[in-house]
Order: C-alpha cells, then sequence, then structure tokens
C-alpha cells in the first residue's frame, strides 16, 4: 500500500535531516566515549546519543511512519520514555562502581581536589 | 484490597499500552484496563511508597525548562568532544546540599541530571541529603549548586510537596 517513494518530498526532508542530525549526535557521543580523558568525563559521552540523538531519530521515525500511515505515529515516544527512565540506573552502577574501586585503592576522586584528581594516561 | 491502590501508575499503564498498540478501540482498551488493574496490585504487592505530584502547571513548566536544557547542553558536550573553544576544561565533582527527600523526586531529579549530558549523577547520601554530581566542564562550583536546587530542586519541591 506504501512505499518510500510515496512520501512527499517536504517530510522526506524531514525524515533525513532529523535522521542525520540523530545519528551525528550518537557519533559524535561515541567518539567522546574515546577521545575524554578519565573514567567520569568519559561516560558523560554516551548520554548524547540517548537524549537528543534518540530524540532526534524517534522525531525522523515518527514523521516517515506518520506520513506514510496517513495517521498519527507516536510508538517512538515509547521509547524515548523508557530511554530517558533507565539509562540513569546503567549510569548511576557504573558511576558509582568507579568510585568503589578509586575509594578502596585509596584514591577518592570525588574528595580530591579538582587539579590533583587522578587522571589516567592521555 | 483496594481495585487502584496506584491510580496514577495504572493510568500511565493503559496509556502505555495504547500507545503500544496505536489504537483506541474497545478490545485494546479493555486488554489494556486489565493491565493496568493488574500493574497496580503487582506494584502494592511490592508495597511501593506512593506518589503525590501536585501542581501540574509546575510539572509542564519544568518539563519544558528541563527540554531546553537537555538540547542547549547536548550542544555544548559536543561541541567539547569535537574540541571547538578549544581551552582549558576542568572536570569536577560537586557536592549540593538537598531538601527534596521524596523518591519519586529524587529519582525524577536523577534522570534529568543524568539527561542532561555534562552532569552525572554519582551519590546521593540520605540522613545528610548531600548529592554528588559530575561535571564535564566545571568553571563555578557555586554557581552549579545554585543551578541544580533553583532550577530543578525548587520545582520538584512544589509538585512532590
Amino acid at each position: 500500500m506504501s512505499s518510500a517513494s510515496e512520501i512527499s518530498a517536504l517530510s522526506a526532508f524531514f525524515t533525513a535531516a532529523l535522521l542525520l542530525l540523530g545519528s551525528a549526535l550518537t557519533l559524535i557521543g561515541s567518539l567522546g566515549l574515546l577521545r575524554l580523558r578519565s573514567f567520569y568525563e568519559r561516560v558523560h559521552a554516551p548520554t548524547l546519543g540517548t537524549t537528543l540523538g534518540v530524540g532526534c531519530i524517534a522525531m525522523s521515525s515518527i514523521v516517515y511512519f506518520s506520513t506514510l500511515a496517513g495517521q498519527v505515529a507516536l510508538r517512538e515516544v515509547l521509547i524515548v520514555l523508557f530511554m530517558t527512565i533507565t539509562t540513569p540506573i546503567t549510569l548511576m552502577v557504573l558511576v558509582r562502581a568507579a568510585l568503589f574501586r578509586d575509594q578502596t585503592e585509596g584514591q577518592d576522586a570525588s574528595r580530591a581536589n579538582i587539579e590533583n584528581a587522578p587522571r589516567p594516561r592521555e | 484490597m483496594k481495585l487502584l491502590p496506584y491510580p496514577i501508575a495504572s493510568a500511565i499503564f493503559l496509556g502505555f499500552w495504547l500507545l503500544l498498540n496505536q489504537s483506541l478501540s474497545t478490545g485494546q482498551f479493555l486488554l489494556g484496563a486489565s493491565m493496568a488493574l493488574i500493574g497496580g496490585w503487582a506494584l502494592a504487592a511490592l508495597e511501593q511508597p506512593k506518589a503525590r505530584p501536585r501542581r501540574p502547571l509546575a510539572i509542564l513548566r519544568l518539563a519544558f525548562i528541563v527540554s531546553a536544557d537537555i538540547v542547549k547542553s547536548n550542544i555544548a558536550v559536543a561541541c567539547i568532544i569535537i574540541g571547538f573553544g578549544r581551552r582549558e576544561r576542568r572536570p569536577g565533582f560537586v557536592d549540593i546540599p538537598l531538601e527534596l527527600r521524596d523518591p519519586y523526586g529524587l529519582a525524577l531529579l536523577a534522570c534529568i541530571i543524568t539527561s542532561t549530558p555534562g552532569t552525572l549523577w554519582v551519590k546521593f547520601e540520605e540522613p545528610a541529603g548531600t548529592l554528588t554530581i559530575h561535571v564535564l566542564d566545571l568553571v563555578d562550583k557555586a554557581e552549579w549548586i545554585n543551578t541544580i536546587k533553583s532550577r530543578y530542586e525548587q520545582p520538584l519541591l512544589e509538585i512532590f510537596a
């Protein structure tokens, strides 16, 4: 009943633009995971992909499937919602584990001076 | 046993079900409603504390502020990673004394803080109410404490008063 070639140029444009923006943000976030220096800095980076990145990709999907089916598709809202609710859990567990390790190894990064904070090899 | 021990959670379950099935037909509504009932009883069996959010307008305003902040900090962190405006950047931890004690308020604050790239929830110490966050680009500690308290904690205190 429908194929990608049947949607209008305008919605095709928005679908592509949002998809590119979302994936660019996710890519930058993943690059940050590689590039940033300490563990605590690195865990910040992927949140780009889990917030605005997934938001843009979901919006692109909403635009595409809404124009394709001729009715508003909102299922993607759930993906964004579940991502937002569950990401903090993973991040908190990771960060607390790192903090626990630092504390048992005698270098409590959260209590140390910012300047003296341990900086793993660059 | 009460029929609807957690009305808000049950309403959310029903909303999820209808969204998931993209339909408002009577059949799906009945299925969703039974899911919502069972879900509510399951929560009751787990003896979860009850959420009493108030002031829907404050909730909307907070949602708007947070969405804008998410977009802003996404751009800021993307710039940091790519390396625009390269200058001395200092990551660091900030301790914030919180007045907020409601578990749902705290959970929401955790979602807000981790959802805005550049800030990360590290730990919350219950008796003292001290929240430790990690900030990717720490310029001024006092300013961060002020921002979190006035921008997010204050509305949350109003909502979960």
